[in-house]
């Protein structure tokens, strides 16, 4: 059995398959098929949540996704635990465990409903009035409190065990919705042979037809023309069916984001399924079939445990054979309500009456309800409620012509339905950037023109009844099959027996002759906002609906205004007397529904955050125990550390090593670029400083790129190949940008420039072998290459063979020793280390990682774009005024140069620096001054931009730009630290061998 | 994520392209002949309309090659786009434009 | 102007807060003020008020197109800092800071400055050299700003994975005076605190023209409710600086991008404080409601639409579930996109402009919303005196002709 509220025969659960589950610790049954809200309904239990600000008890009030008030949290552990669930969407399982949210110690006896006490002074927006003194006490005090009490559900305190996946997929035409305007649109425009998605939110497509019993449509009553239509939809294999899919965004030319939820409904998931998928699909055509929501009514004490919508009632007795109740009260202002109460009836409730806001009511609906002993009471309305965790009566009082009350008389009941008609979903077409119309006499706002390549059909465009809904949906899907390209759309009529509820409805607050002050009624329920905290923010002065609702909070919760939007509107523009027009609309914004961050993470977590690039001797540096740091996308290895040594111990032995005999490291991660073509060295002359033209084949020039504003961005050694062919190298982040700029080059301002541009990063693998051994190591390697210094001096690029291998070997220094790159092809890359690390094992050959690179280089006081360099040094400014080709009339960044601030005389220039205290190590980062005594703020002239312990000089040395540096070298000055200044002496920036002699050995 | 019709390979998905920034600023033939404001203005100063904005897009993952996009700033839709080194065409007189 | 305190509240609610006055008035615009504010977000109030307060000018009208409020200052993540690296942006956003620190007060309105602390992470060794040299000058300037190391970063926001990343959190910058703010209530704050001095801000009035006389000054600005006459008019509009000044014949080096921002379903208490991640693109911050506050950079292409595109969002997702794995249960509640105006150096013009009394406030890019008081109170000094304020006055539109650019974005981001 699974609850004394269960029908004993109907609905579309199955009754043979019992479910358990927890709610609040407390165990339950339920059939398959039902959701978490008819499940516990089916138990009795209404009472599964506490509102926002005031913590009043609250029950469920609809059976779809615009649930505001039953919110839960589902889990079994906190690495599968989500808040704010809704409890109409959650599909039970056995072993379910949910529990209810925002109350202490517990859901029947909630601490927190104190506040209903203080409800007076918790007025629309009371937080902006006070809490402002004393001055700390805002952030010590008050709001600590303020969040505390705020906040629906908890987060969960562990990383998610679940995984999430995405697709990108293409499709003809997508149909958003799945009742039966989305299934009519389904069958025409499928027939065309269009590749069709169909998506829908539910566990089970239908819509509407689900809960529909007396409906015919072709012959087939309705439950039977949908299992028909889905198996005919099923078979075509043009058609993909998505259900438990929400179309929650559109963005631009016609993408669209659909959220899948792939296993949150199984007790036992398949391990290799995701838990949910994130769809952006492209389509052709969309047709929207969003259907449109039941309105509440506003009216005093409208949120009590037990009053819900009518036609959530009516989907809760005819598709999951629940009774919400034992005895409805039935407060509406259209028809629809009375084909509910009927339903109700049928199901076993009884009805006490129907209050009917209209003055007249009538026709079939009405005369059916008379007909069956319903006490139907025209002109009626409901001005208040009373029982404290469910509803217990209802007073109802006459509404005359004037708009006043009469007396009021109290009806017992455990259940109230509310209908003020309904809504158009048009969310998804407002998100198109389609604009929004609004109609009069619907009361309602319905999609204008397409911006997009979209139509609207069915209940979301304002049609209700289901033979105009189906034969619209046709129209629509056929429309769009023929839009997309196919002919052949089927666009016939249905034959549908129906009966009418006609469009009325109601916005606003209906009239209860309350006080105005002392009555509350609920327009955002789960914001806690009442129609009066609405009309406190007008006669404050905000009159837009947007200020409204930000001062107000109304339609900010996680509903987002599905069931209070038009109230508010209606209520502000009655009281403004104004139309609904002229009060706005707010904007509607993705997600439709909330939707998971997991899905849009994807599988980009972990080592799949970001590319991971990794040298062809990654494998090895990691086999030797290398530690590395991430440049760009890159690993790299930073330092080869032995048993027991730390950073400092490992690079003071790499550094000693390759200053002393002869270190390998891999520099392969160094961006290149190949550069062919007869205009060669004319590219290559306007994209750097420097001048390219004499330069000889078989020589290296280390070259300075410049961004058009005059900045230095990338810098690296390039070889001349042959006349006109290039080897370009650049730093290591830099290769896409310099590539990139360099095409822009070419393609836009220079076609007519003959030359072309390969990235060659991955083709080569780079070896640097460093010092003083460096050439007695490669000797016996090389085939075809003399590499004696007459025959390859410094700055030189030969091409022959090493181990076997094609190489391009350039004779170049980034440490001040006799150096040598080998560049041969990536996939001979670890091979050949190795057999260079062989062949040097006898000449203690030793690996060095880019910390010792950096010593290295900064005791030759060689600068490193983007650690002496920010994107605010001009060459000049970094030393580098040698490597600008003076007689070249133009180049990147040239006229840039000449601005006056760029030739100012106080830029902040390159120097090294040298603290008095040798042993002292600035800290990278840190800042100059003339006087560190001067108060604060101080004036400063520069900051350290490399600082290092020099093994090779038994001291620490430090790059720096200084505010006109260069006119400084010998003077001192101060760097402030937390814990007093250190004095340093401005040098040259060249800490080693200043000739030289070292690396032209 | 835009629909991008590439001149040279068709309709493709914004994420096989990088934005380039406004199109037709050509750079200087003699940057040296300009005083400072003009070499600014080069550099820095931009048409930014609300509406219809020339800009370059490279398909950056697929042909790499630069061409020219005219697209209303206001709702993201394309007008047209045209190879690199076109004149910027016309627009249809009554600027009811539609995506291509 | 009503006093706002809890006294007045206890009275109001016993009065069933029939009382409450409006906060602003909505009037008609007169055939001339002193002064005409183009913009009604936190930037154009602000100038309003200090107009006002600080001038004496309250002649003044702040004319906006839409609703006050309902552009960038309704749109954004509300993080307020100052550790800025150079002296003259630190100078400004110290300057703002300031003013935060005591704002409520100064409304009268609480506007929720909550100053929780501002963790900026860093990733890699060019992160940590970058922050370090931020805390430095930081430091020298005065301003608060320490380095933190991964586990001290834990230790002071617990959710944070500090463990196995592609990118590994290596440390941080964290200012703890840096903060959030409500930001409708800083709009509406400064909205009713000119209004109390006289300054009308009329709203649903569109600028449509600049007219200009025959001396080149400005006369006065047309607008959807006719024209309005002034000799200085003050362009606070943002994302549509560019349209404005353009009407006026000023081209600016501004280009106008989407930014996004998004808030998960409201939660319990989760987050402690603002973190940021320029190396992995992602902010976040707990609102006061219990919403995580989640933005990253720009769009990539310039556009006015208000909205981004889904992979940019899906991108700062990525790197909000790997900073905070536990939060990848969490739901997107609503995504939105604000326009933001973009200079070169990606630092504020604050400045007068070729045209004898038009000025321009604008270029904010991604940080407006912290510098909104100090923006509005040196704008204010500069209209009022016809000559910047000390700390605007490196912020001119003549500092991209002489190449003294303000360079912060270039000056934290190479990577090498």
């Amino acid at each position: 059995m699974s609850g004394r509220f269960r029908t004993p025969s109907g609905g579309r659960v199955d009754r043979r398959r019992t479910i358990r589950f927890t709610f609040d610790g407390k165990s339950y049954q339920g059939f398959e098929g039902d959701t978490l809200a008819s499940a516990l309904l089916a138990n009795g239990v209404h009472l599964v949540g506490r509102s926002f600000k005031y913590h009043r008890p609250r029950g469920i009030v609809t059976a779809g996704s615009d649930e505001p008030n039953a919110l839960v949290g589902v889990g079994v552990d906190d690495a599968h635990y989500t808040p704010n669930l809704r409890a109409t969407q959650v599909e039970i399982y056995d072993g379910l465990v949910a529990e209810s949210q925002n109350r202490w110690p517990s859901l029947n006896f909630d601490v927190g409903a104190v506040n209903e006490v203080f409800a007076p002074f918790l007025s629309a927006g009371f937080y902006y009035k006070t809490f402002m003194w004393p001055r700390a006490a805002w952030a010590k005090l008050y709001e600590p409190l303020i969040r505390r009490a705020a906040g629906l559900g908890r987060a969960p305190e562990q990383p998610d065990a679940d995984r999430y996946t995405q697709v990108y997929a293409h499709c003809d035409v997508l149909i958003v919705g799945a009742g039966p305007a989305g299934l009519a649109a389904a069958l025409a425009t499928s027939a065309s042979g269009a590749k069709v998605f169909v998506c829908d939110e539910q566990a089970e497509m239908g819509g509407s037809l689900l809960a529909e019993k007396t409906a015919v449509i072709d012959g087939l009553l309705a439950a039977d023309w949908t299992a028909k239509a889905l198996a005919d939809l099923a078979a075509r294999t043009n058609v993909t069916l998505m259900p438990r899919t929400t179309a929650f965004g559109w963005y631009p030319h016609n993408f669209l984001g659909l959220c899948e939820r792939i296993t949150d409904h199984v007790a036992k998931a398949d391990p290799k399924l995701p838990r949910e998928r994130l769809w952006q699909v492209r389509a052709k055509e969309v047709v929207l079939a969003t259907g449109a929501l039941e309105r509440p009514l506003v009216f005093p004490d409208n949120d009590r445990p037990g009053i819900m919508m009518a036609e959530a009632a009516r989907i809760y007795a005819n598709r999951f054979g629940v009774k919400p109740g034992d005895k409805a009260l039935i407060f509406t202002a259209c028809d629809s309500a009375y084909r509910a109460a009927l339903d109700l009836k049928a199901a076993g409730v009884a009805i006490a009456a129907i209050a009917d806001l209209r003055a007249a009511p009538g026709g079939l609906w009405v005369d059916r309800a008379r007909a069956a002993g319903i006490d139907v009471r025209a002109a009626t309305v409901v001005t208040g409620t009373s029982g404290r965790l469910r509803i217990d009566s209802v007073s109802l009082a006459k509404l005359g012509p004037d708009g006043r009350t009469g007396a009021s008389e109290t009806i017992a009941c455990d259940l109230l339905l509310m209908s003020g008609g309904f809504t158009p979903s048009v969310h998804l077409f407002s998100q198109s950037r389609g604009k929004l119309v609004y109609d009069e006499a619907l009361q309602a706002y319905l999609p204008g023109a397409s911006v997009e390549r979209e139509r609207s059909v069915g209940a979301c465009r304002g049609i209700s009844d289901l033979d105009t809904v189906l034969n619209d949906g046709a129209a629509g899907g056929s429309g769009a099959a023929q839009a997309a390209g196919f002919a052949g759309a089927l666009g016939g009529t249905f034959a549908v027996h129906t009966d009418s509820v006609g469009t009325d409805g109601f916005i606003g607050v209906t009239p209860h002759g309350g006080h105005p002050s002392k009555t509350r009624a609920w327009i955002d329920f789960q914001n806690d906002v009442t129609a009066k905290d609405v009309k406190l923010a007008i006669r404050e002065g905000f009159r837009s609906i947007e200020h409204v609702k930000r001062y107000t909070t109304t339609g900010m919760a996680t509903d987002q205004g599905k069931t209070s939007n038009m109230n508010a509107l209606g209520l502000v523009s009655e009281t403004l007397q104004i139309p609904v027009p002229q009060v706005g609309l707010t904007t509607f914004r993705p997600p439709y529904t909330p939707t998971t961050f997991g899905i849009f993470a994807g599988q980009s977590r972990g080592d799949l955050f970001d590319p991971l690039r990794q040298t062809p001797i990654h494998d090895w540096a990691v086999a030797q125990g290398a530690v590395f740091e991430d440049v760009s996308l890159w690993k790299r290895a930073h330092y080869f550390p032995r048993a027991g040594e730390d950073m400092h111990a490992a690079v003071a032995r790499e550094c000693k090593a390759t200053r002393q005999a002869v270190g390998i490291f891999d520099a392969t991660t160094l961006g290149k670029i190949e550069v062919v073509g007869k205009d060669a060295a004319e590219l290559m002359n306007r994209m750097y400083t420097n001048a390219w033209t004499k330069l000889e084949p078989g020589r290296l020039r280390y070259g300075v790129m410049l961004r058009e504003d005059g900045f230095v961005m990338d810098d690296g050694v390039v070889g001349r190949m042959a006349p006109d062919r290039f080897h370009i190298t650049t730093t290591t982040g830099g290769a896409p940008r310099v590539l990139a700029m360099m095409e822009d080059y070419i393609q836009t301002e220079w076609p007519d420039l003959d030359v072309w541009l390969t990235s060659t990063t991955e083709e080569w693998a780079v070896i640097a072998v460093q010092g003083p051994l460096a050439r007695k190591v490669l000797e016996p390697l090389v085939e075809d290459i003399d590499l004696s210094r007459e025959a390859m001096p410094h700055m030189s690029v030969r091409e022959g063979k090493i181990c076997g291998v094609p190489t391009r070997l350039f004779r170049v220094s980034f440490t001040g020793e006799l150096g040598f790159e080998v560049n041969v092809p990536a996939g001979y890359g670890r091979a050949v280390w190795e057999a260079i690390f062989a062949a040097g094992k006898p000449y203690g050959i030793t690996p060095y990682g880019t910390e010792t690179m950096h010593v290295l280089r900064a005791e030759k006081g060689f600068i490193i774009v983007g650690q002496e360099t920010d994107g605010t040094v001009t060459p000049d400014d970094a030393g580098l005024s040698w490597a600008i080709g003076k007689a070249k009339k133009d180049f990147v960044g040239k006229r840039s140069l000449a601005r006056p601030a760029m030739t100012a005389s106080d830029r902040k220039q390159l120097v090294g620096l040298l603290t008095v205290n040798p042993k002292t190590v600035l800290e990278e980062g840190a800042q100059i001054v003339a006087d560190p005594a001067q108060p604060i703020p101080m004036t400063m002239l520069g900051h350290v931009t490399s600082s290092y312990w020099s093994t090779t000089l038994d001291r620490s040395i430090a790059l720096a730009l200084v505010r006109g540096g260069r006119a400084r070298i010998g003077e001192r000055l101060s760097v402030p630290m937390p814990d007093g200044p250190i004095t340093v002496e401005l040098v040259e920036p060249i800490f080693y061998d200043p000739k030289g002699a070292r690396l032209d050995a | 994520m835009l629909l991008i019709t590439c001149p040279h390979c068709g309709p493709r998905a914004e994420l096989e392209f990088s934005y380039g920034g406004e199109a037709h600023i050509a750079r200087p033939i003699d940057p040296t002949g300009l005083d400072d404001e003009a070499w600014a203005t080069f550099l820095y100063k931009r048409s930014n309309p609300k509406g219809v904005h020339a800009e370059r897009w490279r398909h950056l993952h697929g042909c790499g090659r630069f061409f020219n996009v005219l697209r209303d700033t206001i709702s993201d839709t394309i007008v047209t786009t045209y190879p690199a080194g076109q004149p910027r065409p016309a627009l249809p007189s009554d600027g009811k434009e539609n995506a291509r | 102007m009503q006093n706002y305190s809890a006294f007045s509240l206890f009275k109001q609610a016993l009065g069933g807060h029939a009382g409450w006055q409006k906060q602003w008035r909505s009037p008609e615009p007169k055939a001339e003020y002193d002064v005409i504010i183009v913009g009604a977000g936190g930037h154009g109030l602000a100038t309003a008020h200090y107009l006002a307060k600080e001038h004496g000018i309250t002649n003044v009208a702040v004319v906006e197109k839409g609703w006050l409020g309902g552009g960038n200052t309704g749109r954004n993540t509300t993080i307020i800092r100052s550790n800025y690296l150079f002296d003259e942006s630190a100078a400004l956003y110290e300057h703002a800071l300031k003013l935060w620190e005591g704002l409520s007060q100064d409304l009268n309105y609480n506007v929720m400055y909550s100053p929780r602390g501002v963790l900026m992470l860093a990733h890699n060794i060019h992160d940590v050299q970058s922050f370090k040299r931020h805390v430095h000058a930081n430091r020298l300037n005065g301003i608060d700003n320490e380095w933190l190391s991964a586990e001290e970063c834990k230790e002071f926001c617990p959710p944070l994975n500090i463990g196995a990343m592609r990118y590994p959190i290596l440390g941080g910058a964290l200012q703890r005076r840096g903060g959030t703010a409500r930001h409708d209530a800083v709009a509406w704050g400064y909205a009713r605190a000119a209004d109390a001095r006289g300054v009308d801000i009329i709203e649903n009035c569109e600028v449509t023209g600049i007219r200009r006389g025959v001396n080149g000054a400005v006369e006065g600005v047309e607008t959807s409710r006719g024209f309005i006459r002034a000799k200085k008019v003050g362009v606070s509009a943002a994302g549509h600086t560019s349209v404005i000044m353009d009407m006026a014949g000023v081209r600016l080096p501004l280009e106008s991008y989407p930014l996004q921002a998004l808030v998960s379903e409201p939660v319990k208490p989760a987050f402690p404080c603002v973190v940021m991640s320029n190396t992995i693109h992602a902010y976040i911050s707990q609102s006061d409601k219990g919403e995580m506050v989640i933005g990253a950079g720009t769009d990539a292409y310039t556009s006015y639409s208000q909205r981004g595109a889904l992979h940019i969002a899906s991108h700062t997702l990525d790197a909000i579930c790997e900073l905070v794995p536990m939060f990848r249960r969490l739901r997107m509640l609503r995504n939105w996109g604000g326009i933001v105006d973009v200079t070169p150096d990606r630092s504020p013009i604050i400045a007068k402009t070729p045209v004898p009394g038009l000025y321009v406030n604008c270029g904010w890019g991604t940080g407006g919303f912290k510098a909104t008081p100090g923006s509005g109170n040196v704008f204010a000094w500069t209209i009022a005196r016809d000559e910047p304020h000390k700390i605007n006055a490196p912020f001119t539109i003549e500092r991209f002709r002489d190449g003294i650019l303000i360079d912060e974005a270039a000056a934290a981001a190479v990577a090498h």
